[in-house]
């Protein structure tokens, strides 16, 4: 049984001019102790899978659809005090900016001590020693002393350890990691990663990494979640997707990252850009801007399809009516 | 921390400065007390030797240097109308109206706060609607009107509570004097206090509702809900003490405006305070009283705005470090 199981999730927001589908029948799983990176340009619908999944929607943005299993029990009908004691015990959260995600008026050992405090039953001075040994474990220098220092006094990185030990203080089997290199300086973004993956394999807890960073991904992750305009266009192992990709939209996504090893005068880029959610065309919502569309994608849309390693949503890997391809060769 | 403050109070001076000068310069321009002092039949000699006990016949600074120093030592002159010293006079008014103003503060704050955290946090509901369009009306009803349409209804229509004066009082010490103490005081200071808190207390709901929806919307609330933390430690433990910072500036300047403006408030209920004693003075161009209370005022802000710093210190610790980095020299 997988740790976490997305089954044909949507998310809609209601507005004035009818219903925007966020995201479109999103199937997806997490083993225990696995990786999974979620890839995809801004608004595919990759932070919004990650709030779905926690029930942290913003209004008037609502589950549709489809189910969400963590532990084979359903979480997507929970109520919202039931889903709190799952936040942060089972499913933990680390957001993008550390500027902006600590309360800036407590200081980070208070934060730790509350958090520790709301899921598990220990006293004060307990909570305090296992707060230390938190920030001793994300890398934070003589994290006895510090721990009563505001977030004001830490650096953006060391701002992220502090993060990162605030989701995982109370142990939680999963953790969602919604763009935490994004934010950072270069150098530090690689501490961060190798942080995060440490820690993951130290404590057995899986990932969900969101990010619009192939490099991060094809570092950490175990399989690759590729997202495009609400809905999954590959899921599969980084390998196979980093090598041989199914999905002419990765393979784009593969192109446009620049490579030391062969010297490019142009970055390969897809052309066009991703549609509004009011305008998703009919059929495979790449269609518009796909080198190698063809007539069923413009009227039918493509369910994830086994495309060797890996799945993809392209009816060029539908294997009971193969597309002829001198036809648009 | 010490240091801190000293530097505040002598930021404070060049301030207290310019308004005594101002204070002082409506001797020279409004009015001509020696006129007003001497009455209908005067011989130039009278005027002459009024002029000079008065001080009148020196240049501008000189009068202004002595004014300030007597200032500086409670002593404003005499009162041109009473023919009494103005420091009497002030000491006399000043409990009648602090009472009020601290009332009509309190009550602002132990009203307005937990409604404006009401309406920001249960926006929705149909109370905090009602409680929006009631501030709505708070904000937009001038101070006479509210005096004036209460004393219709309660003291009038009703006949509940008096329609003005201070009721009787206590004298506490060598000056103070307090209607807190007996039954008619404190009837006679519920509608003045209604009156003059009103406008502040829908003020200061409408700000922190409006702070706290902004701050409910920062990325640290939302990391607090994504932790699990609760309702009630997200909304009235994190998101209310970030509301506080904003809100501490306003209320503090508030606060100076209340006392400031008692005046109309004192006027309606003919409440024997400060304002009462300005605005009697005002008509007759009392100009030792006038000038006084504007220096009172002035210091009146300045120990408000003091004390906003001190606020700040306790609730931002951003602030704390700053300075004693400054202080380090770094």
């Amino acid at each position: 049984m997988a740790l976490l199981d997305v089954q044909n999730l949507t998310v809609e927001f209601p507005t004035r001019r009818g219903v925007l589908r966020a995201l479109d029948g999103v199937s997806f799983s997490i083993e225990a102790g696995e990786v999974l990176g979620v890839v995809g340009e801004s608004g595919a619908g990759k932070s919004l899978t990650g709030a779905a999944i926690i029930g942290l929607l913003e209004p008037p943005g609502r589950i549709a659809g489809g189910r969400i299993l963590l532990e084979g029990s359903r979480i997507d009908d929970l109520s919202q005090s039931q889903l709190r004691r799952i936040r942060g015990r089972r499913i933990g959260a680390i957001f993008q900016d550390p500027l902006t995600t600590l309360n800036p008026l407590y200081s980070i050992g208070r934060q730790l001590i509350e958090t520790i405090r709301t899921h598990l039953k220990l006293s004060e001075a307990d909570a305090r020693k296992r707060a230390v040994r938190w920030l001793e474990e994300v890398g934070i220098p003589a994290a006895a002393q510090r721990i009563d220092a505001y977030p004001h006094e830490f650096s953006g990185g060391q701002r992220q350890r502090v993060v990162i030990a605030l989701a995982l203080c109370a142990e939680p089997a999963l953790v969602i990691a919604d763009e935490p290199t994004t934010a950072l300086d270069v150098s530090i973004q690689a501490q961060i990663i190798a942080l995060l993956k440490r820690l993951a394999r130290d404590h057995g807890t899986s990932v969900m990494l969101i990010t619009h960073d192939m490099g991060v991904i094809a570092e950490t992750a175990d399989r690759v979640a590729v997202m495009y305009a609400g809905r999954i266009a590959e899921i599969g192992p980084v390998a196979e997707i980093v090598r041989t990709p199914a999905h002419p939209y990765t393979l784009g996504l593969m192109g446009s990252i620049p490579s030391i090893e062969h010297r490019v005068e142009r970055l390969a880029q897809i052309d066009g850009a991703m549609p509004r959610l009011t305008a998703i065309p009919q059929g495979c919502a790449f269609n518009p801007r796909c080198p190698r569309v063809f007539a069923r994608c413009r009227i039918e849309r493509p369910d994830l399809l086994p495309a060797g390693a890996t799945e993809a949503a392209c009816w060029l890997h539908d294997a009971t009516i193969r597309p002829l391809r001198a036809a648009h060769g | 921390m010490p240091a801190f403050i000293l530097s505040r109070l002598l930021q404070a001076i060049p301030v207290l400065l310019v308004v005594g000068f101002i204070a002082y310069a409506m001797f020279a321009f409004v009015g001509d007390p020696v006129q007003i002092m001497l009455g209908q039949d005067y011989t130039e000699v009278q005027r002459q030797a009024l002029i000079h006990d008065l001080g009148l016949d020196q240049p501008f600074f000189v009068q202004y240097a002595k004014f300030m120093w007597r200032a500086v030592q409670g002593e404003f002159g005499i009162s041109y109308r009473l023919a009494r010293p103005v420091s009497g006079l002030i000491a006399e008014r000043l409990p009648a109206t602090l009472e009020l103003s601290v009332t009509a503060t309190v009550l602002s704050l132990a009203v307005g706060l937990p409604m404006g955290v009401y309406t920001a946090v249960y926006r929705r509901s149909w109370l905090a609607r009602g409680f929006m369009v009631f501030s709505l009306a708070g904000i937009s009803l001038p101070t006479f009107l509210t005096g004036i349409l209460l004393i219709l209804c309660f003291s009038v229509g009703l006949g509940w509570l008096p329609s003005f004066g201070r009721g009787e009082v206590v004298h506490i010490g060598a000056w103070w004097t307090t209607g807190f103490l007996t039954l008619s005081g404190i009837k006679a200071l519920i509608l003045p206090a209604i009156t003059l808190g009103l406008f502040q207390m829908t003020l200061i709901m409408r700000l922190v509702r409006a702070e706290m929806l902004e701050v409910l919307r920062t990325d640290y609330i939302k990391f607090a809900r994504a932790r699990g933390l609760t309702d009630r430690s997200i909304k009235f433990g994190h998101a209310l003490r970030n509301t506080m910072v904003p809100v501490i500036t306003i209320v503090g300047l508030q606060l100076g405006m209340i006392v400031a403006f008692s005046l109309v408030t004192e006027t309606v209920f003919q409440w024997p305070g400060m304002g009462l004693l300005f605005i009697q003075s005002v008509g007759v161009a009392d100009i030792p009283v006038m000038s006084a209370y504007l220096l009172l005022i002035a210091v009146v802000f300045v120990v408000i705005n003091l004390v906003v710093d001190l606020l700040y210190y306790a609730v931002d610790p951003r602030l704390r470090i700053e300075r004693s980095s400054a202080q380090a020299g770094r």
